[in-house]
């Protein structure tokens, strides 16, 4: 087929959607993540056949279905590992990886870290609904502590994971926080994870309106997020609420604490500084709110730059073709050899 | 792709080893030399030995006047010789090993006294630099170990003093040797016990200075292998030393080359098996990307990443490293993607023997996966044969587009034989094609791409790798329906799928080479059956047998998924079928279902190979009867 993409001029929604019957539940806050992507990607001015989804298993997991792009539903917790593999393949392409609660920080825990670790070219969006979906109603690695599941009959006794601070203490680059009830917002973070040189960790709040709703209604209704959610705003004071006059300072032990304005003063608040090279004051924020409870940092928590892991490799790779291209039939035949001449020769030689 | 390498005569003396412990005079080389061979003759094997010192009873310490040797050949059959070239060689010092370093065979194992390569030592050996780090020992496995330092803490307790406590440092050599020739230690301290009984600090730190060594040798898993490269009638041609590893390291090289494919190898480090990935990463300026993952299921899962992307994905690993990469090869069968999944066995289960061979992973490499998930599996024979066998796992993972397992084992890849290497450019090409079309139009004429329109002929699945405009796909787990490759749970359409999954492996048969045995005078009354690297004790036995006028036929398969077309017909042809095998018969299973005929097992899972007599014994046991 003739390239039809490259002359096309400005894509639309339509040309990332797969002709695949979404099939969430209805109401589930995975569709508003899904438009929110498709109406991105044209935006991000990129083709459909540049972009890879790779997914673990779970409800978050069937995203990459939907998209018309290249996808790879993989098993679950692996996506970040098969992800790298296609990023050491193809550094051109933008690899992404779509995961969960249980996905990412759970069974597959090990894999997130290392790709933030490593720093892999790979945009990684966490749907953290705080439920095992799919697999109808246990508690996952997020869920708050005494939330009672089928599998938690008396509520659990497992601290959950904070999965902001996750990322930063597994040395991310970038490492941010959306939510399914704000597109715009949602479109930003992820625009701006896509755009960052490295491994870039998105978690999106997501509503699983079937086994877990409301889980973050606190924050996210409408009328209450002016008040709980706390944009992050690089070089800017830290401030919040319908009349901003609420606003986050560090105490004495590097502890990031919710004050008023009109009590400490503006020049006490902290101004937000995505890349200090230090993850400190990002992880200070991470811990502002133990749970979507009580008024809670979103948007970008760090964004630095770091050597890409695969560019890295493929620099070494360069720098040794540099030195002269390998030659395989001189690599066997590199150490001692020796001939064993044929039936004109001397006879056949003893060797050993 | 057929061998390379002929079977040469590796096989007559594959059982032996000759080893040759060198150091000072005052080192005690002759009285580790004598308890080795104390031990190797309660262990049962036949043996001579070569005592080698200096006429002068005092000769200058450290000088190649003052060196001693006590050189000793084991074998599990009669020899009349200590053997001409060492395998193994054990130098406690710069003079031993000039002395000696001559006289090992190529690519020989060297195990030196670290400490000793100081500057005044290397000169009385007349060394004008260090032969440890200036190269010159290249060609050999060389083992440097700090035995003194580690012989003077592992005495500390027994209250000698450090100046005679460094005296037990040939124990600390001997423990060593032990370990890597899997000796019984209960003689060893039952003597020393005995010898030493009037002066306890003696006693003690010559017990400690042995364990030390032995335990070294099994805390640092020196791999060692009583395979020999013997003295051999070789096919005309030009020859290197090669291991397994090596060989394997290469095979992925080559096929790459052939397949024009950059090579994407991810793996974690595990015995025997990481010297693959110590090899490949030397190679960047062929291209190769290597990783060394956060584990087992990790490196599976970035070699089918890359295989996706259009890479050559390659992992390597061991038993309990295929245990953990079990889901991710069923999720290549699923996405039939290939991938090479090299098996280098170990004895098991769990942790087991990490240093011992075993061949127990057969029916784990064709069974060992939920659902019905067929794939490939190739076995090597010998080291050199894994060059061969990586490249046919190439090639057959590429025009089926399937994961293949290769199994490997310890004695293989740590093992050396003299390898005719080939002309790269006389291997054939082995690439395929990536999808560049549509290979669908709907009803209405739209043109589509669908990942599971097959190949009628092969039935493999286009590749089509991202980046490709106009084909991005989905592809998963989850069951896909025929063609189209959409998600689909109808209960037709995944007995369908199944069926051509199972039918694409079944077909690779008839593109394989067909079972060859060798049978100078057929029928014989006995086939001896082997896989993997059996096949030097196999070889052996039969050199014996059919010197006794015996009649017994060989064959040996490389392909054990599918097996060859003809191989049923062959087997049928014999009256009595012995199969030896390194677990407890797996391969004698598969015969005995299979094709119905009455394969007997031979076992043996003590981490060693079979000795020729053992195989030779039993065939005799079953002509008789
Ligand atoms: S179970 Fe919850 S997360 Fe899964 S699709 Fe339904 S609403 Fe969404």
């Amino acid at each position: 087929m003739s390239d039809t993409t490259t002359l096309r001029p400005g894509l639309t929604r339509k040309d990332f959607a797969s002709d695949q019957e979404v099939r969430w539940c209805p109401g589930c806050g995975d569709y508003s993540v899904l438009a929110a992507v498709q109406l991105l990607l044209p935006e991000l001015g990129v083709r459909p056949e540049t972009q890879v989804f790779v997914s673990g298993i779970g409800c978050s997991s069937r995203f990459p279905y939907y998209l018309h792009t290249y996808g790879l539903h993989s098993i679950h917790g692996r996506a970040p590992a098969v992800a790298t593999g296609v990023a050491l393949a193809r550094p051109d392409l933008d690899v992404w990886v779509v995961t969960g609660d249980g996905d990412g920080l759970s069974i597959g825990g090990n894999h997130l870290i290392h790709a933030l670790r490593r720093n892999v070219n790979l945009t990684i969006l966490l749907f953290n609904n705080q439920i095992y979906g799919l697999t109808k109603v246990q508690y996952s690695p997020t869920s708050e502590l005494g939330k009672v599941t089928k599998s938690s009959p008396s509520g659990t006794v497992d601290h959950p994971f904070n999965p902001v601070s996750v990322a930063l203490g597994a040395e991310a680059s970038f490492v941010a926080r959306t939510h399914d009830m704000d597109r715009r917002h949602m479109m930003e973070v992820i625009g701006r994870a896509h755009r960052h040189r490295g491994a870039a960790f998105v978690e999106i709040y997501q509503n699983c309106n079937v086994f877990n709703d409301g889980a973050f209604e606190d924050i996210t209704a409408k009328d209450r997020r002016a008040d709980m959610l706390i944009d992050l705003r690089h070089g800017e004071p830290v401030r919040f609420g319908a009349d901003r006059s609420r606003g986050v300072r560090l105490n004495a032990f590097g502890e990031a604490e919710i004050v008023s304005v009109d009590e400490v003063g503006e020049d006490a608040l902290v101004v937000h500084d995505e890349r200090r090279a230090d993850p400190s004051l990002a992880f200070a924020l991470s811990r502002l709110a133990s749970g979507p409870h009580e008024p809670t940092p979103i948007g970008v928590f760090r964004a630095v730059e770091r050597p890409v892991y695969e560019l890295a490799l493929q620099a070494q790779i360069a720098a040794a073709t540099e030195r002269g291209p390998g030659d395989l039939q001189r690599l066997i035949e590199s150490g001692h050899t020796w001939e064993v001449p044929g039936p004109d020769g001397d006879g056949e030689q003893r060797v050993g | 792709m057929t061998d390379t390498t002929a079977p040469s005569a590796t096989a007559q003396t594959l059982d032996r080893v000759v080893l040759r412990f060198a150091g000072d005079s005052g080192d005690g080389m002759q009285l580790v030399g004598d308890r080795f061979t104390d031990v190797s003759a309660l262990f049962g094997n036949d043996l001579a030995t070569l005592p080698n010192y200096p006429a002068e009873i005092r000769a200058p310490a450290g000088t190649i006047a003052g060196v001693s040797s006590f050189q000793v050949q084991i074998a599990d059959f009669d020899i009349a010789t200590p053997g001409d070239a060492p395998n193994v060689l054990v130098a406690m010092n710069p003079a031993a090993l000039r002395a000696n370093i001559d006289d090992l065979m190529p690519g020989g194992t060297l195990i030196v006294n670290e400490d000793a390569f100081e500057e005044r030592n290397l000169a009385k050996a007349g060394y004008a630099s260090n032969p440890l780090t200036d190269g010159s020992l290249d060609g050999y496995r060389v083992h440097a170990v700090p035995m003194t330092t580690m012989t003077i803490e592992a005495t500390k307790d027994s209250g000698a003093k450090p100046r005679d406590a460094e005296r037990s440092k040939n124990f600390f050599a001997l423990g060593l040797v032990c370990w890597m020739f899997s000796r019984p230690v209960q003689p060893l301290f039952d003597w020393i016990d005995e010898r030493f009984g009037r002066s306890p600090i003696v006693r003690d730190a010559n017990r400690a200075a042995f364990s030390a060594g032995y335990h070294f040798g099994e805390t640092t898993e020196l791999f060692e292998t009583p395979y020999v490269v013997p003295p051999a009638r070789l096919p005309p041609g030009r020859y290197r030393n090669v291991s397994g590893n090596l060989a394997l390291a290469y095979g992925i090289l080559a096929a790459a080359h052939h397949a024009k494919l950059a090579v994407c190898y991810a793996s974690y480090p595990i015995t025997p098996a990481s010297d693959i990935l110590h090899e490949l990463s030397r190679h960047k300026a062929l291209g190769v990307r290597t990783v060394q993952a956060e584990d087992e299921i990790a490196a599976i899962s970035i070699a089918i990443g890359a295989a996706f992307a259009g890479a050559l994905g390659v992992t390597a690993t061991s038993g309990p490293g295929m245990d953990l990469k079990a889901e991710a090869l069923g999720l290549a069968v699923s996405l039939e993607l290939p991938l090479l999944v090299v098996d280098v066995q170990r004895g098991g289960p769990s942790t087991g023997l990490p240093t011992k061979t075993e061949q127990s992973d057969l029916l784990l490499a064709l069974y060992g996966r939920h659902g019905e998930a067929p794939l490939p599996v190739v076995a090597a024979r010998s080291p050199s044969h894994c060059f061969d066998v990586a490249f046919e796992a190439a090639r057959i993972a590429l025009r089926y587009r399937t994961p293949v397992v290769i199994l490997s084992d310890g004695y293989l890849a740590n093992g050396s034989e003299p390898w005719r290497f080939p002309r790269i450019a006389d291997l054939p090409d082995i690439s395929v094609p990536f999808a560049t079309e549509p290979n669908h139009t709907d009803d209405d004429g739209t043109p589509r791409f669908w990942p599971y329109q097959r190949d009628p002929e092969t039935l493999a699945r286009p590749w089509a790798v991202p980046g490709t405009p106009g084909l991005a796909h989905r592809i998963g787990g989850l069951e896909k329906e025929d063609g189209s490759g959409n998600v689909n749970y109808e209960p037709a359409n995944h007995e369908r799928m199944t069926r051509l999954r199972a039918a694409k492996i079944a077909g690779i048969a008839a593109d394989i080479p067909p079972a060859v045995v060798d049978d100078p005078d057929p029928p014989a009354d006995l086939l001896i059956v082997g896989w993997g690297s059996t096949w030097g004790p196999i070889q052996a036995a039969l050199g014996g047998l059919r010197a006794d006028g015996r009649r017994v036929a060989h064959l040996h398969l490389t392909h054990l998924n599918p097996f060859p077309v003809n191989l049923g017909e062959i087997l049928r042809r014999y009256r009595r079928i012995l199969v030896p095998e390194m677990n407890l018969g797996q391969l004698s299973r598969l015969l005995r279902s299979e094709y119905l005929v009455d394969a007997r097992g031979l076992s043996k899972v003590q981490g060693l190979p079979f000795r020729a007599s053992e195989i030779a014994a039993r065939a005799l046991q079953m002509l008789e009867s």
